[in-house]
């Protein structure tokens, strides 16, 4: 079959570590883009984290947002430009623990963007420190025992979370940690763009994405830890699907 | 016939494609690319069916594959209608 680099991914190398699941998710956001045949209207929202040099990679309007606030961001925008399409690429760090507030509020006032967040359970540009998602009993620099329910609480499951509010349109978990997860993927991610240019509301997928370098794993070794480890406490599927059927 | 490139330089050696390949296919290299890492290269051209699951993995967009049959531009280049 024919498979090549999409429109909207510029062909510079990128800044992520071997074996990190960036580089599939941009791929995967600038296949759908094309797919949609979007990209001259498209803007899209960076977070601070590794995925900060966005601006770099992606072949449409990057906006570099302070750390946690590419929700607020993309809101306005939306708002001021409704013909747009908005989409804000956040890793852990950015949507669960500064950006908490924004992530939540944006969801139940119902901002009809499209968020895009990378979930690797860890702090992967400061190095290795421990995330809001971050497992029991995962080791990272900052909880060198493993992470602790008393001390330092569980992970937050942020689809969970945002499927209790209203204003949420569709919540899906996904990974690319297998070929057949990457096609999912995809899908989920085109969904969720469709429901923005349908104008149904708030969508949210959340990317169950690999950290060879902060796990200290080797790329396979990190792909299991995705498959046996992460599934298991951040279950595959759909929270919340408002958008009336699957569209393909 | 579709055609499977490998660009060396852009690997990172990361070798995830070597695991998802159905046919055990792909093998990184013992040489190094200008950055320093090994990179992907292809065992045998003619087993290889394109179909591609190598490319999707690929964090680096290292792998190509030109296919007339389902290319979506003609040989101009001009996107297809």
């Amino acid at each position: 079959m024919d498979f090549h680099r999409p429109e909207t991914l510029k062909d510079a190398p990128t800044h992520y570590c071997p074996g990190c699941g960036h580089g599939i998710v941009h791929r995967l956001v600038a296949e759908v883009i094309d797919e949609l045949g979007i990209r001259q209207r498209t803007i899209g929202t960076a977070p601070v984290g590794c995925a900060v040099l966005l601006y770099d990679y992606f072949n449409c309007d990057i906006i570099e947002c302070a750390h946690g606030r590419p929700p607020a961001v993309a809101t306005g925008i939306k708002r001021m430009l409704p013909d747009r399409i908005l989409f804000t690429y956040q890793g852990d760090g950015d949507l669960a623990a500064i950006g908490t507030a924004e992530t939540i509020h944006a969801a139940n006032r119902g901002e009809n963007i499209t968020v895009i967040f990378v979930n690797n359970a860890i702090y992967g540009m400061t190095g290795g420190q421990m995330a809001p998602t971050t497992m029991i009993g995962q080791w990272s620099t900052t909880t060198p025992d493993g992470r602790g329910q008393y001390a330092e609480g569980g992970p937050i499951k942020v689809c969970e979370m945002l499927s209790a509010l209203d204003g949420v349109c569709y919540l899906e978990r996904v990974s690319v940690s297998s070929p057949k997860d990457v096609m999912n993927a995809r899908k989920a991610i085109k969904k969720a763009f469709e429901n923005q240019i349908a104008e149904k509301g708030f969508s949210l997928v959340e990317v169950l994405s690999m950290c060879p370098t902060d796990w200290k794993l080797p790329p396979e070794k990190a792909m299991d830890f995705v498959n046996e480890k992460m599934k298991k406490v951040f279950p595959l599927g759909v929270y919340k699907d408002r958008s009336g059927g699957r569209h393909e | 016939m579709a055609k499977i490139k490998f660009y060396a330089e852009r690997c990172k050696g990361c070798g995830l494609c070597v695991l998802v390949c159905p046919h055990g296919n792909i093998r990184m290299s013992t040489e190094l690319n200008e950055t320093g890492h090994p990179y992907a290269v292809l065992v045998d051209p003619a087993r290889c069916t394109h179909c591609a699951l190598c490319g999707r993995m690929c964090p680096d967009m290292a792998i190509e594959i030109d296919d007339p049959k389902t290319s979506k531009k003609d040989k101009s280049g001009k996107p297809r209608e």
